[in-house]
């Protein structure tokens, strides 16, 4: 019943006074979409570092995929898929390159290796462009590519680190068909995102704010627990607006504003 | 360590170096504008010494002294002065090196059989050089005065005179003594040792700053396979440098390669697995391209140049330099190249020197594995 690949425990980061990451807890079950979503800087990319494994935390715990994030990073590893923030590929190599190398790092074995380069590049669209360098590919393109190579060894958890920004609508929406099918098969999918409408498409979200989490729950309970005067659900975003709000107006007085 | 890891890193690595023309000239270009640059200029032979001549005397004795001069191949006259202000501003002007003062009455004494002395004025800014030029000299007055003798002995009509001692040195492994023979195998270990450094100095830091490491990093390879498959491919760059480098020492300076080629195809491969990996290490622990680069530069070159015993004889360094020089690996490259090279000797020679190397490898193979942490910071 409790197939939880993803759980945190008051995991916490500090670079050196600042808070980056604060006391934070949540549970993502196995074949769910969760939106992680915050301002810059509130520690969306410090907590998916820590959850990859290439992060230690500063305290807490946290599990993926059955393994400790903080003493078998490396097992970890084997269970992820990552995409970070920044394109990440190798932009001097072709798409092909690109593929071979993370099929080559991942192991994958050589007849199967093929069939899910070929998978990518169909997914990715990029068929005509397998021989071009990535360099010259359009965002939406590399996006796809990189969550491509991120995904090549089909792992049962993949951690998306604002995978869609900088990218055209059509694009987002071909992206997110992507995320469903994942989570379709089952793959666990942390997104982080802060477009509204993204957030709408995920089972649970979580609202991170100067490190801490303020907000956990499905688009759904969130709303319901914020009405507007009129009894009418709010959007999501109006929910987020005044819960940080509500945040600030607790925390001004005690707390100065450190990003 | 996986090999389906290490292949896919090295190929990687590879495709970057080919893609990448302009480095890779470079890093083939180097060394043999450096081996040119430094085997031309760097002699310590002394030869041609500029020679300023008063020859006070005007007699076919005194003209004959002056004639030994210019006749070996150590001097060339440059000059000839009828007073010392004119001596003194053309050894100050650097058109002479040494000025020969011979007295009036040179001849007169000669003929005598009375001590004839004549005046030599050095400059010695360049201690070295002049004191060779100062031997030069010496034996060049020796050899007429015993001349000289000979001669007035059999006008005497004395018996044939017997030179009571007679050294006959026999130089070996560099017989005609040309210096360049003893500078250019070192050379090409300062050579490699900067080239080496500076080729892997980037590998690792750009990965940091064009954030590809951050996604490396997420995935299961291990530090060591990493650092495995990025080596190869300078390496094999590496390799290329060490070939160009020895075809230059056989077709431009001639130097004689006396020993066994494949022993020093090894050694230098056994070498330039420690300085890639040493470079490398910069490279992880900075994570800055340009400050890696500095650093490999500076922390290979001056230590290799001064203290490698290439020129500067590690004997006659005071005991704390000398001690340092043992961690300078430029050191054992140095002298295997030599050994090799102008002695032709091999192992049973070279064995510890070859051993410090292949140990200078392993510390810093380790080194850089130990350094690469999978993690941000």
């Amino acid at each position: 019943m409790n197939d939880y690949t993803v759980v945190v425990e008051n995991l916490e980061k500090r670079f050196g006074a600042f808070v980056a990451v604060d006391r934070v807890s949540f549970r993502i079950e196995r074949g769910e979409v969760f939106g992680f979503l915050g301002p810059n800087g509130a520690g969306k990319s410090t907590t998916i570092r820590m959850l990859c494994g290439i992060l230690t935390p500063s305290g807490g715990s946290g599990t993926v995929a059955g393994f400790d994030i903080r003493t078998q990073p490396e097992l970890v590893k084997t269970q992820i898929g990552y995409m970070s923030q920044k394109f990440s590929l190798y932009q001097d190599l072709t798409v092909e390159e690109n593929i071979d190398f993370y099929g080559g790092i991942y192991r994958i074995p050589p007849e199967k290796r093929r069939q899910r380069k070929e998978w990518v590049i169909e997914m990715a669209g990029l068929t005509e462009h397998r021989r071009r360098p990535t360099s010259i590919l359009s965002g939406g393109w590399k996006q796809r590519l990189a969550l491509g190579c991120a995904i090549l060894h089909e792992p049962p958890v993949v951690f998306l680190d604002e995978p869609t920004s900088g990218v055209d609508p059509i694009s987002r929406r071909r992206f997110w068909d992507l995320i469903y099918e994942m989570s379709d098969r089952g793959v666990t999918v942390f997104v982080t995102t802060h477009y509204m409408d993204e957030a709408e498409y995920c089972n649970r979200l979580g609202l991170i704010y100067r490190g801490e989490l303020i907000a956990l729950g499905t688009p759904h309970e969130l709303k319901s627990e914020t009405p507007r005067s009129d009894g009418t659900l709010p959007s999501l975003e109006e929910v987020f607006v005044s819960r940080i709000e509500a945040r600030d107006r607790v925390e001004q007085p005690e707390r100065e504003v450190r990003r | 360590m996986n090999p389906r890891r290490v292949r896919a890193v090295a190929r990687k690595e590879f495709l970057h170096v080919v893609r990448d023309p302009l480095s890779l000239l470079m890093a083939l270009a180097t060394p043999v504008l450096l081996l040119t640059l430094f085997g031309f200029a760097l002699t310590l032979d002394v030869d041609n010494v500029p020679l300023a001549v008063w020859d006070q005397s005007n007699t076919p004795r005194s003209r004959e002294l002056v004639g030994r001069f210019d006749g070996s191949p150590y001097f060339s006259l440059r000059m000839n002065v009828d007073n010392y202000r004119d001596l003194v501003h053309a050894i100050d002007s650097g058109q002479a090196m040494m000025g020969l003062v011979v007295p009036s009455d040179f001849a007169e004494k000669i003929e005598a059989g009375r001590n004839a002395p004549v005046q030599l004025i050095v400059d010695g800014s360049d201690s070295n050089t002049a004191m060779i030029a100062i031997g030069y000299a010496g034996v060049v007055a020796e050899i007429y005065a015993l001349d000289l003798t000979i001669e007035q002995n059999q006008r005497r009509g004395g018996p044939s005179l017997n030179i009571p001692l007679d050294v006959r040195p026999r130089v070996w492994f560099n017989e005609e003594l040309e210096s360049r023979n003893f500078i250019i195998p070192g050379l090409i270990a300062v050579i490699m040792m900067v080239i080496a450094a500076m080729l892997t100095s980037l590998t690792v830091a750009r990965e940091w700053e064009r954030g590809t490491m951050e996604q490396l990093i997420s995935t299961p390879v291990k530090p060591g396979e990493l650092i495995l498959g990025k080596l190869a491919p300078y390496f094999v760059i590496g390799m290329c440098d060490v070939l160009l480098a020895v075809l230059m020492a056989e077709f431009v300076f001639h130097v004689p390669l006396r020993g066994n080629v494949a022993l020093l195809f090894g050694m230098s491969a056994v070498f330039l697995v420690g300085a890639l990996a040493m470079g490398m290490t910069v490279s992880i622990v900075t994570r800055s391209q340009l400050l890696s680069c500095q650093v490999a530069v500076v922390a290979t070159f001056l230590p290799a140049f001064l203290l490698s015993g290439f020129i500067f004889t590690i004997a006659n360094m005071p005991p704390v330099i000398r001690a340092i020089t043992y961690i300078v690996p430029a050191r054992y490259f140095v002298a295997i190249l030599k050994g090799i090279y102008l002695k032709g000797v091999g192992l049973e020679i070279l064995g510890a020197q070859a051993a410090l190397l292949a140990v200078y490898a392993a510390v810093m193979v380790t080194l850089a594995r130990i350094s690469l942490k999978k993690k941000l910071t």
